[in-house]
């Protein structure tokens, strides 16, 4: 038992430092990485009128801790009210950076919302411009 | 002579350890509902686990319970509360502590779990992987948070001062996979443990399929909309041990599950599970309730939220 217990170490380690490596590379702007079968998808809540409204919900339940209530950002988290996120971005950019995250900043993947709802905080961020 | 000053000391050690445990798990309970903002959106499993990590800086603190009745055996409750710590996006670490009460025996703590999960890749793919280690130290531990091996029910014929000499040091190793499509999660564990006594490794599984019943979010606040409302089917057993792997002598359960993430940021979960074999007990009751505090750190920040 005594000379497995040095391997098993060795293996954790393995794979915590195979972890570190791979987030190590994968960072970086994320809008370049969007690829653009994705930037081209079209919002199918954009024109519900209640959509905006349920999105707003969702953000203050999920968003807001990070990117301040009114979506001005915080210390470390940035404002959605940027040109990037406002001008640059398509609503498809915005949903694959959703659905994927951007892990090695923070940014978590929000796929567990399910699309309907991932599209509906898209129609509030980009009503705030 | 030896003996039996070492057995005194054991059931002193462990007297004080339980009542220290139970302490503890009071304490944790009481405190955990007066926890400031919180926000939670979880799929309803209770041994699955899916490929959503904790979101980082965030901590969900949930408290988990089986209600099961072996066949000519006591009826017993196994409880766990649970700390869970985004560290970083693709990096969760979760730490547990365990009692169980058992009908005509004791009420007991019976140890500690420390587990970790890493996300090796960044993006959503088809499949996700997560692997996961987690290091337990318990004794009669009857929180059943998975089965492997030959677990069966004859192991909850044994009573609680008999099974506590039992020290349980494992290593626990899980390949979680996990996919999302059209709102449905299907989750995949793999799972292998070994006792640190010199046993072998053990194998079991655990599956979770689940959805909400009702994908798009309403425009005004409510309660028992169905948006609220997580529900699915989950599966798990053994899958024998490196010296007979397969089906045989292992149980196996199955069962419906739902959860409801009720308007103060709490998600309550339920499940009644299904023996399927005569190894297994006929049925269990899971109920869980969770807390997730978002940034908590931050809340001890000056200025802090």
């Amino acid at each position: 038992m005594k000379s497995r217990s040095p391997l098993l170490v060795v293996a954790m380690l393995l794979i915590i430092f195979s972890s570190l490596a791979l987030f190590a590379i994968s960072n970086g702007a994320w809008l370049a990485n969007v690829p653009q079968r994705d930037r081209e998808r079209v919002n199918p809540y954009r024109e519900q009128p209640d959509a905006v409204a349920a999105g707003r919900r969702i953000f203050v339940d999920h968003c807001a801790h990070c990117h301040g209530d009114n979506a001005d950002g915080t210390k470390k988290r940035p404002s959605l009210k940027s040109a990037r996120v406002q001008q640059e971005a398509t609503d498809g950019d915005l949903h694959w950076l959703l659905v994927n995250g951007n892990r090695g900043q923070g940014m978590p993947s929000w796929v567990k919302l399910g699309d309907p709802q991932i599209w509906q905080v898209i129609c509030y961020v980009k009503s705030l411009h | 002579m030896e003996l039996y000053t070492n057995l005194a000391i054991t059931n002193w050690t462990t007297k004080r350890c339980s009542r220290a445990g139970c302490v503890a798990l009071l304490f944790l309970g009481m405190v955990q509902p007066a926890c400031l903002k919180s926000r939670a959106q979880e799929y309803p499993y209770f041994v699955t686990y899916s490929q959503e990590m904790e979101e980082p800086g965030n901590l969900d603190i949930e408290m988990f319970n089986v209600v099961g009745s072996p066949p000519a055996g006591n009826s017993f409750i196994g409880s766990d509360i649970e700390f869970e710590y985004g560290l970083k996006g693709w990096w969760t670490t979760e730490f547990y502590l365990d009692g169980q009460a058992t009908q005509n025996q004791s009420t007991i703590f019976t140890g500690f779990r420390w587990e970790n999960r890493f996300r090796p890749l960044p993006r959503e793919h088809w499949i996700n992987p997560v692997l996961y280690a987690e290091f337990e130290d318990t004794s009669a531990d009857k929180t059943i948070r998975e089965v492997v091996g030959h677990d069966g029910r004859y192991d909850f014929l044994v009573p609680n001062w008999l099974a506590r000499m039992d020290k349980e040091r494992e290593l626990e190793l899980k390949l979680i996979l996990g996919s999302n499509v059209r709102g449905w999660n299907i989750s995949e564990n793999f799972i292998t443990e070994k006792n640190f006594a010199g046993d072998p490794w053990e194998f079991g599984y655990a599956f979770g399929v689940s959805r909400p019943l009702q994908l798009a979010a309403s425009a005004h606040e409510c309660t028992f909309c169905a948006e609220k409302f997580q529900a699915g089917l989950e599966m798990y057993g053994g899958l024998g041990d490196a010296n007979g792997f397969g089906l045989h002598l292992t149980s196996q359960y199955l069962g419906p599950t739902i959860n409801w993430s009720a308007p103060n940021g709490m998600t309550v979960a339920f499940s009644p599970q299904f023996g399927l074999n005569g190894y297994s007990i006929p049925v269990l009751y899971r109920f869980s309730v969770s807390y997730e505090i978002q940034q908590f750190f931050g809340h001890f920040h000056r200025g802090g939220s």
